[in-house]
């Protein structure tokens, strides 16, 4: 089975998010980055899961600039056996997705996750162009997946309940947690992700179809205030008046 | 107790991030992630209960923490000082026990097999003390030699086609549990060598030390010799006196001035975000000066000891590090540690003596720290007779 999985880099989750130029830029400097939660945890995890249990080949792909290569290095000691990093700047989602297909198109991959979402730009239409300018079928934030005999059987969480699909491959996936556990890698694969090398593609000149026009912070949490048991007649005051809650 | 969210973050006020290489960042967030799997969420059990989580060997040894510098063919990882040392900061932010576990079996059971053993032994045992599968103890200390080892009684004689020791060594480390133990004793000419037993040795027994207040997650025991019979190829041929040993304590050494700083770090974590959170007095108690200054000084010093211990990583992958520069960074990341340990209580109030909280635990284990592998005071004697040229030992 031949596997592609799209990683993209978020920002650690502890990071202080602070924006720039009249909040329309995310201040970059000293920022921690992290392969993206969604990607790593449950899409390439599965990915290997399914690669080590029937075969086949899993190659991650990044679009972004050369300094992303931290976050293909620890797919690589995850056990990702190729890595492509298409250099192009991702300024929005059909320029990642534009480039993914540009690169997918020919190379006949069974299946193509992604995780369902960027834990920091929460978008989540990567996957779904794809599908589209691939013509391939699309299955978003599916939270476990299974493949037997070409055909992938996969769980949506649904209110109150699970969908349960199944579809032939080749085939467009977004993880979801629960698809897999998050791995940590050993030695052996960050050793062996040392000698492996990461293949550059040139961007195929696609350009952005929308801009972000601002960004805003949500407001200033308050801090926690604790009445006691006597104080009732202050707290009921408090969430009337203060907290507008009743 | 219930399993806590373990948020830790490493503080990096000089950014010295920067200085690392993406594998160096690669190998200490692997080790981070983890402690933080498998260390956080039993570590206050096991040392409630003084046990040591033998579960643990093997992810230890997958992530890379026994004999991370030692070469590939011989199971290690060949990775570089700095490596080495980020591996011991993390399992130290876990616990100063687990990061003691590892030390012992990387740095006083596999670097003496490899740097004195013969190329059999090197074959024999440090693959499997690599990965875990043979783990491995240090026998120097006796009851009566403790800071002057050269005093030893432990001793062998040559019987012709083996060897018959006798003698009995104390506050061993990974000892009731380990396969084998790299012990030193003196031959018939009275010199110190270095001698493997492997267990089930007859005449040779492990008890355990109990009552412990300090690295109580970790297995501490004796080793007793009485009439065992070694097999000649277990001497390590390849040194003699007590510069054997003491190479050994100089990787180890290496190793807790970096791994002393995790348990800085981690203290000092905790006591930042608790006094953020804290409320006295309407506000928070970060908010007031005493406390202030108390954090601010312990931000000061975890990045004083971190700029020293990475200046001295870069000079012992240049093999440049003298026993007397790794000395200093021993003594000073771990009196710096239990100094951040102390004030750290001290900001979390009554908080701070609970299982809650990984201050009293950190604060306890460092006891044991500024100790072993030489104590404060010895260290500062090696300083001393390193600027003086004089022996203040005796
Ligand atoms: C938990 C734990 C684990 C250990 N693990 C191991 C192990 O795996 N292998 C091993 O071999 N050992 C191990 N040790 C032993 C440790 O290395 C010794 O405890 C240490 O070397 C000190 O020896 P001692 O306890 O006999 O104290 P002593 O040497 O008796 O020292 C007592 C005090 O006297 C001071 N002192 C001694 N000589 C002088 C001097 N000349 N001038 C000024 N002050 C002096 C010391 O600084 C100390 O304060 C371990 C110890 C502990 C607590």
């Amino acid at each position: 089975m031949k596997i592609l999985v799209c990683i993209s880099k978020a920002p650690d989750t502890t990071t202080k998010v602070v924006f720039k130029d009249a909040n329309t830029a995310f201040v970059e400097e000293n920022v921690t980055w992290i392969l993206n939660p969604y990607d790593e945890w449950y899409a390439l995890v599965r990915a290997l899961e399914l690669k080590e249990a029937q075969g086949g080949n899993v190659t991650v792909l990044n679009v972004g600039a050369a300094d992303n290569e931290a976050i293909i290095r620890k797919a690589f000691a995850l056990g990702a056996d190729d890595a492509v990093r298409i250099d192009a700047e991702p300024t929005d989602a059909f320029v990642t997705a534009s480039n993914i297909a540009s690169y997918a198109k020919d190379k006949n991959y069974d299946l193509i996750l992604f995780g369902k979402e960027t834990i920091n730009y929460n978008g989540g239409e990567v996957g779904g162009m794809v599908a589209e300018l691939l013509d391939l079928t699309y299955v978003s934030m599916a939270s476990k997946l299974d493949i037997a005999g070409g055909v992938a059987t996969m769980e949506r969480d649904i209110t109150n309940g699970v969908e349960i699909i199944e579809a032939k491959l080749p085939l467009v996936i977004s993880a979801q947690k629960g698809m897999a556990e998050q791995r940590i890698p050993n030695m052996r694969g960050i050793m062996a992700a040392r000698s492996k090398t990461i293949e550059t593609v040139a961007a195929n000149g696609a350009s952005a179809l929308s801009v972000t026009k601002q960004f805003e912070l949500p407001a200033e949490k308050s801090g926690c205030k604790y009445y006691t048991a006597d104080q009732m007649d202050e707290l009921v005051q408090a969430l009337h008046a203060e907290a507008k809650v009743i | 107790m219930a399993a806590k969210t373990d948020n830790f973050q490493h503080p990096d006020y000089y950014l010295m991030d920067d200085m690392l290489t993406d594998e160096h960042k690669l190998i200490r967030d692997t080790a981070r992630a983890w402690v933080k799997k498998e260390v956080t969420p039993i570590i206050e059990q096991a040392c409630q209960d003084a046990k040591f989580p033998k579960q643990w060997i093997k992810g230890l040894g997958e992530i890379g923490a026994f004999g991370p510098y030692i070469p590939t063919e011989y199971g290690g990882a060949g990775l570089d000082q700095i490596s080495y040392g980020l591996l011991m900061q993390e399992l130290e932010r876990g616990d100063s026990g687990l990061r003691s576990t590892a030390s012992v079996q990387s740095s006083l059971v596999m670097y003496p097999i490899y740097t004195y053993g013969s190329e059999e032994q090197r074959k024999k045992y440090l693959p499997k003390l690599a990965t875990g599968e043979m783990m491995g103890c240090f026998g120097l200390t006796e009851p009566d030699h403790g800071s002057n080892p050269s005093g030893m009684l432990t001793n062998f004689k040559d019987m012709g086609d083996h060897y018959l020791l006798n003698g009995a060594k104390m506050w061993i480390s990974n000892a009731p549990f380990a396969d084998i133990a790299v012990v030193w004793a003196k031959d018939d000419a009275g010199d110190i060598r270095g001698i493997i037993v492997e267990r089930g040795y007859a005449g040779f027994t492990t008890p355990e030390t109990h009552g412990k207040w300090s690295l109580r997650a970790s297995s501490t025991g004796e080793l007793v010799f009485d009439n065992v019979k070694v097999p000649k190829e277990n001497l390590l041929p390849n040194v003699k006196g007590l510069k054997g040993p003491l190479g050994c304590l100089n990787s180890a050494r290496f190793g807790i001035a970096w791994g002393a700083i995790g348990a800085a770090m981690d203290c000092y974590d905790s006591a930042l975000n608790y006094a953020k959170e804290r409320i006295q007095f309407g506000k928070p108690i970060a908010g007031f000066q005493l406390t202030q200054k108390k954090l601010a000084e312990m931000i000061t010093e975890i990045t004083k000891a971190q700029l020293l211990c990475h200046r001295l990583g870069t000079l012992k992958n240049e093999h440049r590090a003298t026993p007397a520069q790794i000395s200093m960074a021993k003594r000073n990341s771990v009196n710096m540690a239990l100094e951040v340990a102390r004030e750290a209580r001290q900001i979390h109030g009554g908080m701070g003596i609970t299982g809650e909280y990984p201050i009293m635990r950190h604060m306890m284990n460092l006891e044991s720290v500024v100790t072993y592998e030489g104590t404060h005071d010895i260290h500062l004697l090696i300083t001393g007779m390193d600027i003086t040229g004089l022996n203040a030992f005796n």
